[in-house]
């Protein structure tokens, strides 16, 4: 039979389904290129603060004052403040989403997680200067009843409202782990005469494991960028502290507080944003290259 | 094909071209400085924009009177608010930009020091002890009540005050400190007064200071501190009366807007700032400063239409300017 097509036609279907390819290639490349670029500019930034301050009293320095006179540019405080509310929040969001995630995947039924899931994805999307608001004018007078001399600007309620914004990305992501385990792992179980709680425990949890570290290790990342619930609750004093009643500035919360002021153009101090912005830029990709470790660890095959 | 294109490209270029015409029909006012002047240009701003009915866009940033000249002597802004008068190095950056300008006082400020309602050991505070708690030798050192006098508790302080691009922080440290600028650097410093009110009031053992209208519209929630000179005079509260009497010494402080000569030529501008000349005292009156005597608004205005130049204060920070005083000074560029 002969062909459909001539040759010339042929041609130019070749030539379209490359320029097809090529676009979609540039279309994947483009992220690559953004995340480089971004990275170029902070580090392009950088070396000239880098070459005003002495790259050992940048990371090993405990006083943080760039703007006033007699700057000190040690990034200790902020990278502690940044810790200390990411650790509070994980203290947090860890038991109430692991219990969520187990609920909905080994006990709720299908009817209460049609509901309850689309309304745990609704607090993701509440904008994170309202759940700032949220924490300043809510959560802080709620913990001073109880806690005694807690100040106005804390880390603790600043870090609590972080957990709860990372809740649905925890349960949501953990509860899918769990769902991918196989159930012959649950049958099995159960027929052995374990109760539910027990399977969910002992035996779909630690099945799920690669998959739930994932999702904490999201939750973290999204933690400690997360710029206005600390801006607005956490106080802005850069301040080298364990104890989450004291208020702190995080790096990010002095990025935002730095750019709403005013400086000019290469000065010193316009040059720590992008100095502490690499930092907690290369904090960030730490923790993604641990969570990247921990999932290939645990990751189960079935 | 090429008609289509040749359309396609003229309309585009028409909507450009009416886009331009209509938005050159809303003109724009740019005002920066001092979040202490900002709910005086607010007020202005609301009321001379509902006069104008959208005709002209007034817009009021808060990047602290230094970060306010900054813009203002690149030209980025028409007028700057300045909670202290222009120092020297910005005269010298708006003279080497070409930027020249009218300084004109508008209102009276009491700085007030402020702490919590549950303090309740701490009434009046003097000169003395405020320095003992502000210089730059108390960073890390001062940091309990009881460090500043043995008789107040061994609580630690939670300090609040203006962040380095503040006027109030130039005046408060030049009037406490003896030196402007010259400070401890561990409070929480901020050019957003809000957030120091907000501070203030949740901590029992805050304290800070504040423009005095930032104080007392929440006079419930925060309690303010009578200040004793030293001068044998006792303790004053602040209020407008005292800034009148001159009693509130030394921070009661005079309060400025700064129109360069570019703005001023814009029509828009003069209608401003003629509005604010008149309708001013009883707006500054609504947000709890102390207004100028009138005559030296019609003063004040005078100057501006005159176009005089430059500042009174010579561009160095001073402290204690009664009122009388100013209206008395003669410009010097």
């Amino acid at each position: 039979m002969a062909s459909a097509l001539t040759v010339g036609e042929r041609r130019i279907q070749r030539l379209r389904e490359r320029a097809i390819e090529f676009v979609l290639l540039v279309s994947a490349a483009s992220s690559v290129f953004v995340t480089i670029a971004i990275v170029a500019v902070l580090i392009y930034e950088s070396i000239g603060f880098f070459s005003s301050v002495p790259i050992s009293e940048f990371l090993f320095g405990t006083t943080w004052t760039p703007l006033f006179a007699n700057p000190r540019y040690g990034i200790l405080p902020l990278l502690g403040g940044t810790l200390l509310s990411t650790f509070v929040a994980l203290l947090f969001v860890a038991p109430i989403g692991l219990v969520t995630a187990i609920y909905l995947s080994e006990f709720a039924s299908p009817k209460v997680r049609e509901i309850v899931k689309p309304i745990l994805e609704l607090l993701s999307g509440v904008p994170t200067v309202v759940y700032g608001f949220f924490a300043l004018l809510f959560m802080t007078p709620f913990l001073q009843t109880f806690v005694p001399n807690l100040p106005g600007f804390n880390i603790l309620s600043a870090g609590i409202v972080i957990g709860i914004m990372i809740i649905p990305y925890v349960a949501s992501l953990s509860e899918d782990a769990m769902r991918a385990v196989p159930n012959n792992l649950r049958d099995g179980s159960l027929a052995m005469g374990a109760t539910r709680l027990e399977t969910a425990i002992k035996v779909v949890l630690p099945a799920a494991t690669s998959g739930v570290a994932a999702a904490f290790i999201l939750g973290m990342s999204r933690a400690v960028g997360e710029t206005m619930i600390v801006a607005i609750a956490a106080g802005q004093q850069p301040n080298l502290t364990i104890d989450p009643r004291e208020p702190a500035a995080t790096i990010t919360a002095y990025i935002v507080q730095v750019a709403l002021g005013d400086l000019p153009h290469g000065s010193l101090a316009y040059q720590t944003i992008f100095a502490t912005g690499l930092a907690l830029l290369l904090l960030t990709l730490c923790f993604n290259i641990a969570g990247f470790w921990l999932r290939h660890k645990f990751r189960e095959v079935y | 094909m090429k008609a289509k294109l040749l359309a396609a490209t003229s309309l585009v270029a028409l909507a450009g071209a009416l886009n331009s015409t209509a938005s050159a029909q809303t003109k724009t006012i740019a005002i920066d400085g001092s979040s202490t002047v900002f709910p005086v240009s607010e007020a202005a701003a609301e009321e001379f924009q509902k006069l104008k009915k959208g005709e002209v866009r007034v817009t009021v940033g808060i990047s602290g009177t230094g970060g306010g000249f900054k813009k203002f002597c690149r030209g980025e802004t028409d007028i700057s608010n300045g909670s202290r008068p222009i120092l020297r190095q910005e005269m010298d950056e708006c003279a080497k930009n070409g930027i020249k300008f009218i300084e004109m006082p508008i209102a009276f400020d009491a700085l007030t020091v402020a702490v919590s309602p549950k303090n309740k050991f701490l009434e009046c505070i003097s000169i003395a002890d405020l320095k003992k708690i502000w210089e730059p030798a108390a960073q890390g050192k001062v940091m309990n009540f009881s460090d500043v006098n043995p008789a107040w508790p061994n609580k630690k302080m939670a300090l609040f005050g203006a962040g380095a691009d503040s006027g109030t922080f130039d005046y408060f440290t030049e009037a406490v400190n003896g030196k402007a600028k010259a400070t401890r650097a561990d409070f929480t410093a901020s050019e957003d007064d809000n957030v120091l009110v907000t501070g203030i009031e949740r901590d029992e053992n805050g304290l800070g200071y504040i423009p005095f209208a930032y104080y007392e519209p929440h006079k419930n929630k925060l309690k303010a501190l009578g200040i004793d000179e030293g001068k044998g005079k006792g303790c004053v509260k602040p209020s407008l009366e005292a800034v009148t009497a001159g009693t509130y010494n030394p921070l009661a402080r005079p309060l400025f807007i700064y129109v360069s000569t570019k703005a001023a030529e814009k029509l828009e501008v003069k209608e401003y700032v003629d509005f604010l000349m008149t309708k001013g005292p009883a707006l500054i009156m609504e947000v709890k400063y102390l207004p100028l005597p009138p005559a030296a608004y019609a003063t004040a205005h005078k100057h501006f239409q005159d176009g005089r130049l430059g500042t009174v204060f010579g561009g160095v920070p001073e402290v204690g300017v009664s009122v009388e005083d100013l209206m008395k000074r003669d410009a010097k560029t």
